[in-house]
């Protein structure tokens, strides 16, 4: 299947983005380490990308007409294994042995260990600018591949996203489409105590992209966000989604704590139970 | 700054009482109580302050405190300036994003203008563990010890970090102190001193001497109990500043042994090997063997298991000396 989603539900999605969310739960409790908040809260946004808007072959990872997909908050990688493992790139089995020595999974996506990881990711801010690069290298020379790039909103701090913000705005580079998990959180606290962010619509505007503002939980909203942005010509898209750290587990909602805790096993039944 | 100190076999080599403690919760004590007597000292953060443990003096001291989010870069810039101020800033995050990500705002700023600023690390070397490879920082002691006027130093234990923090501050220049986060076994005596620029002589052997820092400085004393069971006598230096370099305990060590061996939690390019390296070949060669991390990038696993898999252990050293006598 090269467009896995041309034609399904947003009712799928919804289940599909439940199994995604189990997933990343089971396999953190089994690591006994990891990124539970910063996984669950973008869990709708990288359903729909995988499940829906992105061309890709998860028989064929290295396909050349394949849509790119770069983690730039590489510590969400639970939620790319699982989307990865879901979409069929590797055994479901393989989930069991994140962290673990010698593992595929590595804390941080690495590719070079794991098909469907297009880039190493892990010292945020770093993966906007190589997603230019790629959509740059594709508009020269490609089929009309897309790149979709997914940002935190603590990331957004690094100077380095601002840079690759303005290059992409001044190379018109149609073809990115970047999301910002805007959960208004990140490790030591709210952004907004930490270090002021907002007006992140107004600042993407400003720097000259298209800029969608949703709800990043409902399905229908990004749905028609990616295919706006799909439409879009002559300027780079940025969806700027807003969410809940921790979505999906009533007890992990809304909670610095849980960035970079994982469910215990106690946590992990009542976190199951809520995801049925 | 003092003579290289000796102490004797019996000495204080397992200081009695002193629990294991992460060098970074020594780091997070011992600036609080500098927060105490210090009002010129400011602390700067890049959203890791629980995890560098700078978060109890944040909450002590908030006027003083200032947490910059998730851009290293601009830390460095803005402790900079605070120094410019006649404030002594101490900026810390992760060690791989501190002297990585920063490195350029740290030659040009800090170290070419030789500004007041103390750059604390947490999470250096491999036994930072399930992050993996982008978390792990091997290099950080070569970035820094490249800079001119850069110190750079890696305490052993909870004891000497304390004392490191209070010993920076009263020197004027640029500082990189390269902390753990896993516990570190306490292994210098309870009479040590730190001493910038001095190495501590537990015992000076006379077929090896193995020159460590920060936890491979356990696994140095343990190796040598190892060996002495087989007759073999290896003596042990902790090298704490790794610039600048005591040359006076390397050479002792040198010439009391035809064998010196490294150890450190870091690359064996451009660390403490290297720096042992650099002096001997020139004022007196005598074989060295590196034990530290062989031009390769971390992984995930239990802080443990990689020390092993990379060789960082006392048999680790125990089978380097053996093969190279
Ligand atoms: C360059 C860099 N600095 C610091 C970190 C440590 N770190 C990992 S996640 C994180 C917070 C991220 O917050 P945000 O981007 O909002 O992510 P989310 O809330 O989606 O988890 C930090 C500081 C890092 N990985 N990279
Ligand atoms: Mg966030």
């Amino acid at each position: 299947m090269s467009r896995p989603g041309a034609a399904i539900s947003t009712d799928s999605l919804r289940q599909r983005a439940k199994e995604v969310r189990r997933e990343i739960i089971k396999m953190l409790t089994e690591a006994g380490s990891g990124h539970t908040g910063g996984s669950l809260s973008a869990a709708d946004l990288v359903t729909a990308l995988f499940f829906y808007k992105m061309r890709h072959r998860p028989e064929d990872p290295d396909w050349r007409e394949r849509d790119r997909f770069i983690l730039s908050k590489g510590h969400a990688a639970p939620l790319l294994y699982a989307v990865l493992a879901l979409s069929g790139y590797f055994d479901k089995d393989v989930l069991k042995t994140l962290r673990r020595i010698d593992s595929p999974l590595q804390g941080h996506p690495s590719s070079k260990t794991l098909k469907g990881v297009e880039i190493s990711t892990g010292s945020l801010g770093q993966g906007l600018s190589i997603a230019n690069g790629i959509a740059l290298g594709l508009r020269m020379s490609g089929t009309g591949q897309r790149v979709y790039c997914l940002l935190g909103d603590g990331e957004l701090q690094e100077g380095q996203v601002w840079e690759a913000a303005m290059t992409a705005a001044h190379y018109g580079i149609d073809n990115l489409c970047a999301i910002v998990d805007n959960n208004g959180l990140q490790i030591d606290g709210f952004c907004c105590d930490v270090m002021k962010i907002e007006p992140i619509t107004e600042k993407w505007k400003a720097f000259g992209w298209h800029v969608i503002d949703i709800d990043g939980h409902d399905m229908d909203q990004i749905v028609s966000a990616l295919d706006e942005a799909e439409g879009i010509k002559g300027k780079p898209s940025m969806i700027v989604a807003r969410t809940v750290k921790g979505k999906g587990v009533s007890f992990f909602e809304g909670k610095a704590e849980y960035h970079g805790v994982a469910p215990s096993k106690e946590e992990r039944e009542k976190a199951l139970k809520e995801l049925e | 700054m003092g003579d290289t100190r000796q102490k004797t076999e019996a000495g204080n080599r397992e200081p009695g009482g002193r629990q294991a403690v992460a060098t970074r919760d020594a780091y997070g004590a011992a600036l609080f109580e500098l927060g105490k007597r210090r009002e010129d000292v400011v602390v700067l953060d890049a959203d890791l302050s629980g995890s560098t443990k700078t978060a109890k003096f944040a909450k002590a001291f908030p006027g003083r405190f200032f947490n910059m989010g998730i851009s290293e870069q601009d830390m460095i810039g803005t402790a900079g300036g605070l120094s410019l101020a006649g404030k002594v800033p101490f900026a810390s995050t992760f060690a791989i994003f501190e002297t990585g990500r920063a490195w350029e705002q740290i030659r040009q700023t800090v170290c070419y203008s030789g500004l007041n600023v103390k750059l604390v690390a947490t999470h250096g070397g491999i036994t930072v563990g399930e992050d993996g490879a982008s978390h792990q920082s091997i290099v950080d002691v070569a970035l820094m010890r490249a800079l001119p006027g850069m110190t750079v130093i890696v305490p052993a234990d909870g004891m000497e970090t304390e004392q490191v923090i209070i010993a920076i501050v009263d020197y004027n220049g640029p500082v990189y102190v390269r902390l753990g986060r896993m516990k570190a076994p306490a292994v210098m005596p309870d009479d040590y001193k730190f001493d910038m620029g001095k190495a501590y002589l537990f015992h000076l052997g006379k077929d090896a001497n193995i020159i460590a820092c920060g936890i491979m400085v356990s696994s140095a004393l343990e190796a040598r109990k190892m060996l002495a069971s087989e007759g073999l006598d290896v003596g042990v230096i902790n090298m704490p500043t790794v610039k600048p370099l005591d040359a006076e305990a390397v050479l002792k060590a040198a010439r009391s042994s035809r064998l010196v061996v490294t150890a450190e939690e870091h690359s064996i390019i451009g660390g403490l090997g290297s720096a042992v390296c650099e002096l001997l070949s020139e004022e007196h060669p005598v074989k060295v063997k590196r034990v530290g991390v062989k031009d390769k990038f971390g992984k995930s696993g239990k802080p443990g298991e990689l020390l092993e898999a990379y060789g960082l252990t006392a048999k680790g050293i125990v089978d380097t000396i053996k093969t190279s006598l």
